[in-house]
């Protein structure tokens, strides 16, 4: 269900686009889906650490998004994952933010 | 009888009131390569001047009578487009191929292009096809710099047709196409008083040409020349909040790490991001990937062919308002842990 519009129905989000003819997705076979969530936890983690937040899988099907107080929150797509941390923190989560830039370019990305 | 296709293309006219969307709308549906097209038009204040002045009025036009199609009618556009695939699936319309929905001049055209997007059942049925945008040549340059309206509707527009060139003289033409070139570079140009391609207007997009191989290079075309330009051409005006710049980047790039950069980027800044279009060498892909949005909505992934040349860079243009092209840039090369000498401003 789409958390700002309360529509049922698939995320349809671009990052997880339906596979169909000409269109780009690793929203394909089994294993492939499974190897993108992996590699999309592990990415957004690099990130969320930033913030003190940790980003899990969840029956495969959504992540569990937590703070280091045990705050927690179900996240269906890369579309909610933003809204949701921003929410839980109660501050925005600006990727253009220097200090995010200076800590994410000392990590190497 | 050729069936229609599995997602059926809507077109976006939109431009700022009494630009000629209505004229650009009747002179291409004169055409017969669109004899099979729906008509969506919006109806603002109680006259309905539009509607009066629009000669093809058939079963498969609908009108939207409440105001702004902006503000008060996405539900009632959502629910508009809704019937008319409920018609055609009944046989009570004509099986129709490409709807078009004509904005009122006020639109921000955003929330009409999500309605499409969005909507739980239009997604399935329904895909976005080319924005087409009208500009005044006579009034353009005062509406460019009164109305916000005004330049958010050029800076989406896929496609700029300059309306009333023949009403004005040729600098000031000159001087309104340098004006539009600056706020979106990309978008192929026309005059109205020259001969109109409905097809290349409404029906050459990113999506339906994308298994051609010449279709990448024509639809950056634009942007490949605004880099090639770099060293040369004059910078965006400092008192221009909206501004267009292209980065290019060596090498593939992680399209997970993308991903989460763009979404996250667009989560925050999604309003001032008018326009995203990029070509991409994503790792572990042979062909180009071609990412293309609109604040935060962004299109389908579309899987190209193939390269069009021996430059396979990733390429990503961006139109804003008021975000620095740097902060863009570093953020982008911190997210793909990239070494910054490996992109490159344009």
């Amino acid at each position: 269900m789409c958390a700002l519009c309360g529509v049922l129905g698939g995320s349809g989000h671009w990052t997880d686009a339906a596979a169909r003819p000409g269109v780009f997705t690793r929203n394909g076979d089994g294993l492939q889906r499974r190897r993108e969530r992996a590699h999309r936890i592990a990415c957004a983690s690099g990130v969320l650490k930033f913030y003190g937040l940790t980003l899990s899988d969840w029956q495969a099907s959504s992540f569990v998004l937590s703070t280091a107080t045990g705050k927690t929150e179900l996240v269906e797509d890369l579309g909610h994952l933003w809204a949701t941390a921003e929410m839980l923190l109660g501050r925005p989560c600006d990727p253009l933010d220097p200090d995010l830039i200076v800590r994410l370019e000392a990590h190497g990305g | 009888m050729v069936a229609e296709p599995v997602f059926t293309p809507v077109n976006l006219i939109t431009g700022f009131l009494g630009s000629g969307k209505t004229t650009l709308l009747q002179r291409l549906l004169g055409d017969p390569a669109l004899a099979d097209t729906a008509v969506l038009i919006n109806e603002f204040g109680e006259v309905g001047l539009d509607h009066h002045l629009l000669e093809r009025i058939d079963d498969t036009m609908g009108l939207l009578q409440s105001g702004c199609l902006c503000c008060t009618i996405r539900g009632e556009l959502s629910a508009a487009i809704r019937d008319l695939h409920s018609k055609r699936e009944r046989g009570t319309v004509p099986r129709f191929r490409r709807l078009v929905v004509e904005s009122t001049g006020l639109a921000d055209p955003f929330p009409i292009l999500s309605t499409v997007q969005a909507d739980p059942v239009l997604r399935h049925h329904f895909r976005l096809g080319n924005v087409i945008t009208t500009v005044d040549a006579v009034n353009g340059m005062a509406q460019l710099a009164r109305q916000p309206e005004c330049t958010k509707q050029v800076a989406v527009a896929d496609r700029l047709v300059l309306t009333k060139t023949d009403l004005t003289d040729e600098p000031t033409t000159e001087a309104l196409t340098a004006r539009l070139r600056r706020l979106n570079p990309s978008a192929p140009m026309w005059r109205s008083e020259a001969p109109l391609d409905a097809a290349a207007l409404l029906a050459h997009d990113l999506f339906a040409t994308a298994g051609r191989s010449d279709a990448a290079r024509r639809w950056f075309a634009a942007e490949m020349a605004l880099r090639e330009r770099a060293g040369t051409h004059d910078r965006n005006r400092h008192d221009e909040t909206i501004h267009a710049f292209a980065l290019t980047f060596d090498g593939s790039l992680d399209w997970t790490l993308f991903g989460l950069w763009l979404t996250m980027l667009l989560n925050r800044h999604g309003e001032r991001v008018l326009r995203v279009k990029g070509i991409l060498n994503v790792a572990g892909t042979d062909a180009p990937v071609a990412i293309h949005g609109v604040q935060h909505l962004v299109h389908p992934p579309v899987h190209m062919a193939a390269w069009p040349d021996a430059d396979h860079r990733s390429h990503l243009l961006f139109i804003v308002d008021g975000i620095e092209r740097v902060l863009i840039e570093r953020s982008l090369q911190a997210f793909l842990g990239l070494p910054s000498r490996s992109l490159a401003a344009a």
